[in-house]
């Protein structure tokens, strides 16, 4: 059985001392230990921005693509071998504006790879510009005057866009965030999850401090049902977003995989590419 | 009787004009005859004049011909816009539902035939084609039964009664046009051929069969004129072999699930047209530094932008070879028949794993949606190569903290491709510059290593590329070499005997492999003409450009059409002889 040690490497992360990221890498191999996978049989596909280079940073298949695409890069890994586990993350400038299109209809298309989002509400890597997540009057590089743009509330965007394992996180609690990734590779479906994940270098606002002070548990919560997709958006408008834990649930839905006709249990990568002279003969006959 | 002819149906958009068409051309080609139709639509469901015109000879033919035998016109529009193609003594059959009349000096023979009131009597006036297609017949000498097959094939699952009602819409439009024409001497009465069971379909059939025999299993893609044939085809066909399409929310989606598909270990494809194209220029690049196989077909119409939709270009050539920013190894092919879209696609998934690169399989609306007779595809030559690939192979044990070196160079710049789930093969891929193992780099001296890597490996594809250049040397020393690409091949064969009767020897090349560019064999071909006329559906001669780039040629003239119609070969005769 692997340890968490398993999916380690000696890359040395380049984020800076007091990134929210550290502890959601640690949360990502954790879960995976836990979830018993070994590091040949995941793949953690990632986009462009600080968090993005966390793929490099796991010992296991890494992709670290372009800019909003490790979406549709990562459903494509699952399509093609669905026997591995695979891992979709980035931050909210990744997801939420250059990717949002690929957000959106991967929660609605609902193939099984569990997307982790490392939301910092700027963008850290291009050194400090307003991002989708950033709220009203957020003063940075691209907002000198403050941000006259709404914050997207992602959560209740995924919830109306048809997702069936909708989550939220705080990277300070490594447990809550470890339970929750591993709750999301055990979920057949596309599961969501977002993770604040203060940068200490360009958000003065959305501190550590900050979350502590405004996040509320839905463990907190008396009777909170996640399997309640009315409730779970009334504590998501009631809170603003800021709740953590699972919001929603549903495990009726069966993921993609299993909607296509013909798929089969095996890989596709493991299937044969030939076509028996038989078959031929019949495809071709269909145009005679 | 004659031994070819040129037919042309046309109405309204949404009118069933194309299945006219369709079902005409089907019979035709079970009969053994040569078909080539090219349909001339609008980027719009209903209404707009629409066309399908069909050539039928007793030989293989691949190009739209100059002029019209006979036009089926469901609207007077039809024969407005039409009239001035038909030879003279040439027929119209018109529904008299339009009260037909026959342009100003035109000598055509008009016919006013109760399309519709036949079929309604008959119990629907959607069967009003079929009508036609009866008085067809009878102008062609052939009998209502020679349809029935298709019919059958088309109307069989709506049950025995559609059937023969249909066939009796054939049988009264044959005996109306009988009896109408008793006496006029009017005939174009097909020389008859042997039945010869060939295939009859679109260049986008044959690259989605070609895909499907090529071990293509997964297409993610996005809906475009004129390359949805190939998605809605593989969509039907591949569950049967457990793959599947994914209809993505955009081009960068299909190209860049393709990519991970790719990496995956399955051949995967994208189709798309230059709008689609254009979005997935990041993404091709993505392929090329991260050395993951990658074909995608560029079906050209007209651009830029939205441009022209439902019209011919080949305006995407320079986009295809030079898109994307930075430099990265990519193969640029250019099928020229509807056999050859077959053959290349399934080459073009073994060329982008042998040298781990995306590969472009360039193709034209009329090479695409033309349809066509085609000679029996060789299931001998299907061959499924995968290059430096073995998903099955055993690899030694890793050091500790070291990754699988996916990216080092054993002298041919092409490495050892692993994909995920294999044991012992853990490594990162990146689309920044990175080392061996596919950890980020940003060294000098690993750039060049990594770029001259990349770079050098496509030395070797002149010596295995199938035919880069299609040539027809006739002549040792000719006064005219013709350059083309894609589907302008039946066009200018065509054109040449037209030439040579007007004393000219011409040679003839069409470029197969567009990137890299197979310089010294089009310099030799260039060498044996006084002329070289290079024939393109662009504006600015593209591949003249691209000739004068890899070869110095200086001296090239260009014949060049950019108003979203293929080339005729009359026009291209007379263009060619103006340059002497």
């Amino acid at each position: 059985m692997a340890t968490f040690k398993d999916f380690r490497n000696n890359v040395k992360p380049n984020w800076c001392p007091g990134c929210g990221d550290f502890s959601v890498q640690a949360a990502i191999q954790r879960a995976a230990a836990n979830a018993d996978l070994t590091p040949e049989n995941m793949a953690v596909v990632s986009g462009i921005g600080c968090s993005g280079r966390i793929s490099g940073y796991i010992k296991s298949y890494g992709f670290h693509g372009i800019h909003g695409r490790s979406l549709p890069i990562a459903q494509g890994v699952k399509m093609a071998n669905r026997e591995l586990t695979v891992i979709a993350s980035g931050g909210d400038g990744d997801g939420f504006a250059i990717g949002m299109g690929h957000t959106i209809h991967a929660i609605r298309r609902n193939i099984d790879v569990t997307y982790i989002v490392m939301d910092n509400q700027i963008y850290g890597l291009t050194k400090g510009q307003t991002s989708p997540r950033s709220d009203m009057g957020f003063k940075t590089k691209s907002t000198p005057g403050g941000s006259i743009e709404s914050a997207l509330n992602v959560m209740e965007m995924a919830l109306s866009a048809g997702g069936t394992f909708i989550a939220q996180s705080f990277s300070t609690d490594l447990k809550e965030l470890t339970s929750l990734i591993e709750q999301g590779i055990a979920h057949k479906g596309f599961s969501l999850i977002n993770v604040f994940s203060p940068c200490v270098t360009f958000n003065k606002v959305n501190t550590y401090d900050w979350f502590k002070e405004n996040l509320t548990k839905l463990s907190d919560i008396e009777d909170y049902d996640p399997s309640d997709r009315g409730a779970a958006m009334n504590v998501l408008m009631k809170h603003n977003g800021l709740v953590t834990g699972l919001i929603y649930r549903n495990t009726s839905q069966p993921p993609y995989e299993e909607l296509v006709e013909g798929f089969r249990d095996e890989g596709l990568a493991h299937q044969s590419l030939t076509l028996g002279k038989e078959q031929f003969d019949k495809l071709t006959a269909e145009f005679m | 009787m004659i031994t070819h002819l040129s037919w042309k149906v046309g109405g309204q958009q949404g009118e069933g004009i194309e299945s006219t068409g369709e079902i005409f051309s089907s019979a035709l080609n079970r009969l053994g005859y040569y078909l080539y139709g090219y349909r001339h639509f609008s980027s719009r469901i209903k209404g707009g004049h629409t066309n399908n015109k069909i050539r039928v000879s007793t030989n293989p033919l691949n190009a739209i011909s100059d002029d019209l035998d006979i036009l089926v016109a469901f609207d007077q529009e039809t024969i407005d816009v039409n009239a001035p193609e038909l030879i003279s003594g040439g027929v119209i059959l018109a529904d008299s539902k339009c009260k037909p009349s026959k342009p100003e000096h035109s000598d055509a023979h008009l016919f006013s035939i109760p399309f519709t009131e036949i079929a309604n009597s008959l119990g629907t006036s959607l069967m009003k084609n079929m009508v036609a297609i009866g008085a067809s017949s009878a102008l062609l000498g052939l009998k209502p039964e020679n349809f029935e097959g298709v019919v059958k094939q088309i109307f069989g699952r709506k049950g025995d009664a559609v059937v023969q009602k249909n066939m009796d819409a054939v049988r009264e439009g044959a005996a109306y046009f009988e009896k109408e024409a008793a006496g006029t001497g009017i005939s174009f009465k097909l020389a008859p051929v042997e039945p010869e069971k060939r295939m009859f379909m679109i260049g986008n059939d044959a690259i989605a069969l070609g895909a499907l025999a090529g071990g293509a299993r997964f297409m993610p893609a996005y809906p475009i004129t004129p390359a949805s044939e190939i998605m809605e085809y593989l969509i039907k066909k591949l569950p049967d072999y457990g793959g599947t399409v994914i209809q993505t929310e955009d081009e960068i989606a299909a190209c860049t699930m393709a990519i991970g598909a790719n990496y995956a270990g399955v051949r995967s494809l994208t189709a798309s047209a230059g709008p689609g194209l254009s979005l997935m220029m990041e993404s091709i690049g993505l392929s090329g530094i991260t050395e993951t196989p990658l074909v995608i077909v560029d079906t050209q119409r007209g651009g830029p932008s939205t441009g022209l939709p439902t019209k011919q270009e080949q305006s995407d050539l320079m986009a295809m070879i030079y898109g994307s920013h930075g430099e990265i190894p990519k193969i640029v092919m250019a099928p020229s028949t509807v056999e050859e879209a077959f053959y290349d696609t399934i080459e073009a998934f073994n060329l982008a794993e042998e040298y781990q690169c995306p590969v472009i399989v360039l193709s034209d609306l009329a090479l695409s949606l033309g349809k066509q007779t085609v000679e029996p595809l060789d299931y001998d030559r299907i061959e499924i190569r995968r290059g430096k690939f073995d998903p099955g192979r055993e690899l030694p044990e890793l050091e500790k903290n070291e990754y699988f070196k996916r990216y080092a160079d054993p002298g041919d710049g092409i490495s050892e491709r692993v994909i995920p789930g294999m044991k012992n093969a853990i490594h990162h891929v990146t689309g920044v510059e990175h080392n061996e193992q596919g950890k980020p780099s940003e060294s000098p001296e690993n750039r060049r290593y990594q770029m001259n890597k990349r770079m050098k490996k496509l030395k070797t594809v002149h010596e295995t590329f199938p035919e880069p250049v299609y040539a027809d040397t006739r002549h040792e020393k000719a006064d005219l070499l013709i350059i083309g690409f894609n589907s302008t091949r039946g066009t200018i064969q065509e054109a040449i005997p037209r030439l040579e009767k007007d004393g000219l020897k011409v040679n003839h090349a069409h470029v197969r492999l567009m990137h890299p560019f197979p310089a010294e064999e089009v310099r030799k071909l260039m060498a044996q003409a006084d002329k070289v006329a290079v024939v393109e559906n662009n504006a600015t001669g593209q591949l003249a450009r691209l000739i004068r780039m890899e070869t110095g040629a200086g001296n090239l003239e260009t014949v060049l059409k950019y108003d979203g119609n293929p080339f005729l070969p009359g026009e291209l005769h007379h263009a060619c002889k103006e340059l002497f």
